[in-house]
């Protein structure tokens, strides 16, 4: 069972089922956002369905293009034999 | 039945056989302590035991409460795990090192007062250290001693705290400071957040841990940075600059991440990203701050552990441990990838696995305190999380480009402490009622609402959006990072080309001035001094007593003896008195 799994999120023949599930889970999620029952917002950003799918993709490449820039602009990132 | 048998002794004391067992008899006593620990601990009745005078001052070798309980069931249940995980070893060393280890971070969770708490956090750098060498490379030695270095700066720091502390208060009992910050609790609180790993004082984990062993960093990914935690939450509950430190920490971790290559490495950072949530969560103070802390300390050590057990057992096989070097494995390593994603999905709060339960109280306690930027940073902080150690590193480890690595599942033992630890990451996260029940504070969280559930699926499943789109982008780079171990690693070095290189020439230069000048010099200057003494002093002395011996002899010729020459004399003399008289008198 383990090993079917595994080899869906891995073999090339499955690359498109993956991918339109894939989508599937996204606009589900979004979808459930905009349904679910809102009791108490204490931050404005708490009250926009879809907040947090954009706050997501936005760290996450947020976090990516500025660690990228740290590593390779100033310096952080260094040949393997830096310390040698 | 006792009420209490410290569970720390009976590993520390049941170390001392291991060495003397062989085979299967030694396989089972290294199982059958860590039970009878978590028996011990279950058992265990709240109390002080162990209450001692030493030099004036009052000892409680054990405090029992629900704080020191919740932190010794976690301790006790990872060492069964880690030492399932370790049990194909052959050497005893290993096994006595991990066991002195849990033993002295069961004797901190434990210690009523700050000599107890610093004998056992000194056992445990030392033991912890063996871990290390224990690995024998080149690389882990130097590693090791450097993590030594920096451990111990940090005792010797805390141990200046404690003194100080014990003065200003008369008392080393353990307990909440409320002083302020003054010299002793600065030192007190540097020795703890060294400990914790909080930037700038991190270094040594992320250097150290990737380099252990394979069994031992399972460990050491568990004890140290949360016994800190610990430490910090009795000690230092709603100091504001944790709040900060602990945020920066979050990020900070996440974003080191992202340029790793060496895959246990990656992983170091993301103990020193989610220890921020837990030293967040003590800064802001409130009882579900804490809960939640301590709680996400208890889920962080199973699925932690857990993650480093994949990545180790990958290590194991393939000998690799660079994402660049690594690939393709899930076809051979099918099992070891379905339970390391367990340990991904509970780190990065995915609903129904430990990480949703106890860092969403967190979150949720900082934002009931209005602290919106901490509740932004936080939730920016899990999106980077679910991005590496969910998406980054299984992708390039298990999937990417097949590098054709000869590969196999990883030993049984190592598979069944896998699965012990995932059984336990679900658990906690399908009944959290169960761990709830044990955090020191009564608890007021409900995880499941829905709201919840959809944004922490919103903010996931769409960082992954982002990792499939920006993929390339992530690709390991063969590199190391520069961290703040730069500091003593290269100042160290700077300080022995300054020895090496200014300061020998400086001091040959100072020898060959007194070669070349100084001696010539002083030896003329005792030459002449010789004829000084020889052809003056000793001439002028020569002179004088021959000229006392001729005036000696010329007076001589002056004695006559006869009568009228003295009568003579006599008279002249008194005619000249008498002419001397009359002159100058008158």
């Amino acid at each position: 069972m383990i090993k079917r799994v595994v080899d869906f999120f891995g073999d090339e023949r499955h690359a498109k089922r993956r991918r339109r599930l894939f989508y599937l889970v996204l606009v589900l999620i979004v979808i459930a956002d905009f349904l679910v029952f809102r009791e108490h917002a204490e931050y404005l950003w708490e009250r926009l369905p879809g907040w947090s799918a954009l706050y997501g993709f936005g760290s996450c490449v947020l976090l990516i293009f500025v660690s990228k820039f740290f590593g390779h602009q100033c310096g952080l990132m260094r040949r393997e034999d830096y310390y040698d | 039945m006792t009420d209490f048998v410290h569970p720390g002794l009976l590993f520390i004391l049941g170390a001392l056989p291991i060495p003397l067992l062989k085979g299967s008899v030694r396989k089972a006593y290294v199982l059958l302590i860590p039970t009878l620990a978590i028996l011990a601990v279950l058992t265990m009745q709240l109390g002080d035991y162990g209450a001692a005078r030493f030099i004036q001052q009052e000892i409680i070798v054990a405090k029992v409460d629900k704080l020191s309980i919740l932190f010794a069931t976690v301790f006790s249940i990872m060492a069964l795990i880690g030492m399932v995980y370790a049990l194909h070893l052959t050497h005893a060393g290993q096994h006595v090192a991990a066991f002195v280890y849990v033993g002295s971070a069961l004797g901190v969770v434990f210690a009523g007062d700050y000599l107890t708490l610093f004998l056992f956090w000194e056992g445990m750098t030392f033991a912890s250290a063996y871990l290390i060498f224990a690995q024998r490379s080149d690389q882990a030695l130097r590693a090791g001693f450097r993590y030594l270095m920096v451990h111990i700066t940090g005792s010797v720091a805390l141990l200046g705290g404690i003194i100080l502390h014990g003065f200003a208060t008369g008392s080393l009992l353990f307990g909440p400071i409320e002083e302020g910050l003054g010299l002793a609790t600065c030192l007190i609180l540097a020795g703890f957040i060294l400990n914790a790993a909080v930037p700038p004082l991190n270094a040594w984990l992320t250097d150290a841990y990737p380099e252990a062993t394979v069994t031992g960093a399972v460990f050491m990914s568990a004890f140290t940075t949360k016994t800190a935690v610990y430490v910090l939450a009795r000690a230092f509950p709603g100091t504001d600059l944790l709040v900060w430190l602990g945020t920066v920490m979050a990020l900070y971790g996440v974003i080191y991440a992202v340029l790793e290559n060496d895959c246990r490495r990656l992983l170091a950072y993301h103990i020193v990203s989610q220890v921020g949530y837990m030293v967040a969560g003590i800064g802001i103070g409130t009882e579900m701050a804490v809960n939640g802390a301590v709680s996400h300390a208890f889920a962080h050590i199973l699925y932690k552990a857990l993650l480093f057990m994949g990545a180790g057992a990958v290590i194991h096989v393939t000998g690799r441990r660079k994402l660049t070097e690594l690939g393709g494995l899930y076809k051979t390593m099918p099992v070891t990838l379905a339970l390391y994603m367990v340990g991904a999905f509970a780190i990065s709060a995915f609903p129904f696995f430990s990480g949703f339960v106890t860092k969403s109280m967190v979150v949720a306690a900082a934002g009931q305190d209005h602290r919106a930027l901490v509740v932004l940073a936080l939730t920016m902080a899990s999106s980077g999380t679910f991005l590496h150690t969910g998406l980054k590193l299984p992708y390039y480890m298990f999937f990417g480009t097949d590098k054709g690595l000869e590969a196999r599942e990883p030993p049984r033992n190592m598979l069944v402490a896998m699965g012990m630890a995932a059984v336990l990451c679900i658990a906690i996260g399908v009944f959290p009622q169960t761990l709830y029940a044990l955090l020191p504070h009564p608890v007021d969280f409900e995880p499941y609402t829905g709201v919840h559930v959809t944004e922490s699926l919103g903010v996931l499943m769409f960082t992954a959006l982002g990792f499939v789109i920006f993929l390339r982008a992530l690709d390991p780079e063969n590199t190391i990072s520069i961290d703040t171990d730069w500091f003593y690693r290269i100042g160290a070095r700077r300080f022995m080309w300054l020895a090496e290189k200014p300061l020998a020439r400086y001091e040959k230069a100072v020898s060959d001035v007194s070669e070349t000048a100084a001696l010539p010099f002083l030896h003329g200057m005792a030459l002449a001094g010789l004829r000084i003494d020889l052809h003056g002093v000793d001439a002028l002395v020569n002179a004088v007593a021959r000229a006392i011996l001729l005036g000696g002899g010329a007076l001589r010729r002056l004695q006559s003896g006869v009568v009228t020459h003295y009568a003579l004399a006599m008279i002249v003399g008194v005619i000249a008195g008498i002419a001397v008289f009359a002159v100058a008198w008158r």
